[in-house]
């Protein structure tokens, strides 16, 4: 048995823990992490040993499937197939969900309800395992809805804070109007394609031998994206992504670094055929991800709390990624989606370990960290330069292939990927000079000084994991290296060495953190400069340029105008026709009670009425 | 001769609704006991009427009269002795007030 064939363990393992936790949870409660722990960690192991035998191996290899369910002549199948493309995905996947569970070792701990918090972070990683894993589009829309649900499970987890409530559900619905569309283009896809085949192999055969019309090709393929605009938190579909840190933070880096988010883009390269086949809709990817890149990191630029910042950063860097897909260059975008998951996570579970010891999230009250907690605040440096695009960090080579794409296919793009590059640095540098810098001896609160500690080594021992990678994962395909896209894509690898893109992208990211540097740390330039001199435009980022109340008024409010309208019908005429017939019944069946009084009299006068009725009727009959 | 039938028939109708209109709305039980026996006696007249203008005139009707005013004493018999039995109960004759039928 090759590990190709063996590989639907991966994804069960996961599931064997959720299964236990839900069982016995109950009973123990340490023990559960361990659970968990224990048996994403035999999960990723056997991702890795699954993805070494796949190196140096042609895209595809295994797959199996059953029927599950026969329509007439049309079968609907479920099953697994091994990619080089889900083979890597589920090594960064288990990777980051591995971390996270021991994380939340410390981070959950003394928290009652950690044996179920454990149970649906297994589930969420058994639901992105099998997303990953499926072999045809149906069945990674069950994954796609299971992990959707998970994440309003985790988002919500803190159900007894309304925030939290509210973004769970928000978070829910927000990225449902996406699925629609997803699930418009499975239905399509059933329809037009030959034998109402859904799995890959047919998708990628009937989409690249041109057997669908270009006009339903560019319809799918825009409702997939739909589909990923809801998952990936692109705009206008954002809003829920900042609002989902109101989960514990182990949840935010598992949602923005391996699960939730990336499955919008992995669901966009595993049905890139469709896209290919359509240039117009290539063209709508590209320009939805680069204007969310831009439109994100100005707003991340303006935010206070250390989350927050770091969701429109993810925000701004699925908009890079789409970006990358968008402009045709499928290794650029899961390169940057590699790197980004190490770096992301890392940073999440930074901000995590600073809140672990602050309690607070607010980075106007931090500063003065870096003495207090040494590895966090090194760990996070390293996770800021990479996401700042920094040489020699990861970020930079996936942000640098991105750019090259982009400077040889569209001017414009480049330039808008180029601002985002230094916004992004910018912000990052504001964040960890807030947090970590300054002269000030530590945080205060009350005018006294507080007595912070680094995070235990449960929490530490993560960060320092994921420091490695964050450093390296760039070396894995350098623009002299293309070994990466070819094993991914199967398509040869262009050499594209761009000094000109390399030199402009390493100085945006190091101009934003020198002028981040100098405003935040040194001082030399005032801080409130921008709310100072243009205060509508510092006012339009904060408020996150209103988007949110733009959908409370267009959408949400005249939908509860609407339902308050319903309802008054539903009260007046509804109610009333109910209301009015049960006060009939009740009326006769009081009239009735009164007629029988006992009184022969009374019987002998409705008697009479009787019959002077029957005589009427009879005497109407015969001469009317 | 037919409109000899018709005055009886008349008389004897308008002798019902009199002798109904007294049981319907009377409260003293003897009156009602009385009204019934116009109403009867409205009966007997109609009897009579066709018995002597009838289509096929015979005795019968008349003699179906005689037994049924001696029914009637007999019933107005029992209807007195159940109305003073009720009396001794409940010391009055008032009908507004017998609503034992209800139970």
């Amino acid at each position: 048995m090759s590990y190709s064939q063996t590989a639907w363990i991966i994804p069960l393992l996961p599931l064997v823990s959720f299964t236990l936790l839900l069982a016995f949870g109950r009973q123990m409660k340490e023990a559960g992490a361990w659970i968990s722990t224990l048996l994403t960690g035999m999960s990723f192991v056997w991702a890795v040993l699954t993805l070494v035998a796949r190196l140096g191996k042609p895209v595809s290899d295994y797959a199996w499937s059953y029927n599950w369910l026969q329509l007439e002549d049309t079968a609907l199948s479920m099953g697994y197939e091994l990619t080089n493309l889900n083979s890597w995905m589920m090594v960064v996947v288990t990777f980051v969900s591995l971390l996270v569970n021991l994380y939340s070792k410390g981070y959950m701990h003394g928290d009652e309800r950690i044996t179920v918090f454990y149970g649906y972070v297994s589930l969420f990683t058994f639901s992105m395992l099998g997303l990953v894993l499926s072999q045809n589009l149906l069945q990674l829309y069950v994954f796609w809805e299971l992990v959707g649900v998970c994440s309003f499970l985790l988002v919500g987890f803190w159900f007894f804070k309304p925030e939290a409530k509210a973004a769970a559900k928000k978070a829910f619905i927000v990225t449902r109007i996406g699925d629609v569309g997803l699930f418009l283009a499975i239905l399509i896809l059933f329809w037009q394609m030959p034998g109402h085949a859904l799995d890959f192999t047919s998708i990628h055969n009937a989409f690249t031998g041109n057997e669908i019309t270009p006009g339903w090709t560019t319809l799918i393929a825009i409702l997939i994206f739909i589909g990923a605009i809801g998952k990936s938190g692109q705009f206008p579909l954002h809003t829920w992504l900042p609002d989902a840190m109101e989960g514990p933070t182990p949840i935010s880096a598992l949602i923005h670094a391996a699960t939730m988010v990336a499955a919008g883009v992995y669901l966009i390269v595993r049905t890139y055929d469709i896209f290919a086949a359509s240039p117009d809709a290539l063209l709508v990817v590209a320009l939805v991800g680069a204007f969310t890149a831009v439109f994100a990191a100005t707003i991340g630029m303006a935010q206070h709390d250390i989350k927050r910042i770091l969701a429109y950063s993810t925000v701004s860097q699925l908009g890079y990624m789409m970006m990358a897909l968008g402009l045709g260059s499928v290794s650029a975008g899961m390169f940057h989606l590699t790197t980004h998951a190490f770096f992301k996570a890392l940073l999440f579970l930074g901000a995590g370990s600073v809140i672990h010891a602050l309690h607070r999230q607010d980075i106007r009250e931090m500063g003065g960290l870096a003495s207090k907690m040494k590895i966090t605040a090194v760990t996070f440096a390293i996770g800021a330069l990479a996401l700042s695009g920094i040489p020699p960090f990861s970020g930079f080579w996936s942000k640098d292939a991105i750019l090259t794409v982009a400077y040889e296919e569209n001017k414009l793009l480049f330039g808008i990927g180029l601002i985002t590059a230094f916004f992004t640095a910018f912000y990052m540098a504001r964040l960890y000079f807030l947090v970590f810098g300054g002269k000030r001896s530590g945080p205060t609160r009350n005018g006294h000084q507080e007595h912070v500690h680094e995070s235990p080594p449960v929490m530490t021992l993560p960060l320092i994991l994921l420091a490695v990678p964050a450093v390296l994962a760039g070396f894995l395909s350098t623009p002299w290296n293309g070994w990466f896209g070819e094993w991914l894509t199967g398509l040869p690898a262009e050499e594209h060495a761009n000094l000109i893109v390399m030199v402009l992208s390493a100085l945006a990211g190091i101009g934003g953190i020198i002028l981040g540097y100098l405003m935040y740390e040194k001082g030399s330039v005032p801080a409130d400069i921008v709310s100072r001199q243009v205060p509508w435009l510092a006012r339009l980022t904060e408020r996150k340029y209103y988007i949110d109340e733009l959908y409370d008024r267009i959408i949400v409010a005249p939908l509860r105008g609407l339902g308050h309208v319903l309802q008054v019908l539903d009260d007046v005429v509804i109610g009333g026709i109910v209301r009015m017939s049960a006060r009939a019944a009740v009326g006769l069946g009081r009239n009735g009670v009164k007629l029988q009084n006992g009184q022969v009299q009374t019987y002998g006068l409705v008697s009479l009425l009787g019959f002077v009725l029957f005589v009427i009727l009879l005497v109407g009959r015969r001469y009317g | 001769m037919t409109g000899m039938l018709a005055s009886y028939l008349i008389l004897a109708a308008v002798l019902f609704c009199l002798g109904l209109y007294g049981a319907l709305s009377k409260s003293n039980a003897v009156i009602v006991l009385l009204s019934v026996e116009l109403m009867l006696n409205a009966v007997n007249l109609n009897l009579i009427a066709f018995a002597k203008y009838g289509v096929g005139p015979s005795l019968t009707g008349q003699i179906f009269s005689l037994f049924t005013m001696a029914v009637a004493a007999a019933e107005v018999a029992v209807g007195i002795a159940i109305l003073i039995a009720l009396y001794r109960r409940k010391g009055t004759v008032d009908v507004t007030e017998m609503d034992e039928m209800k139970h």
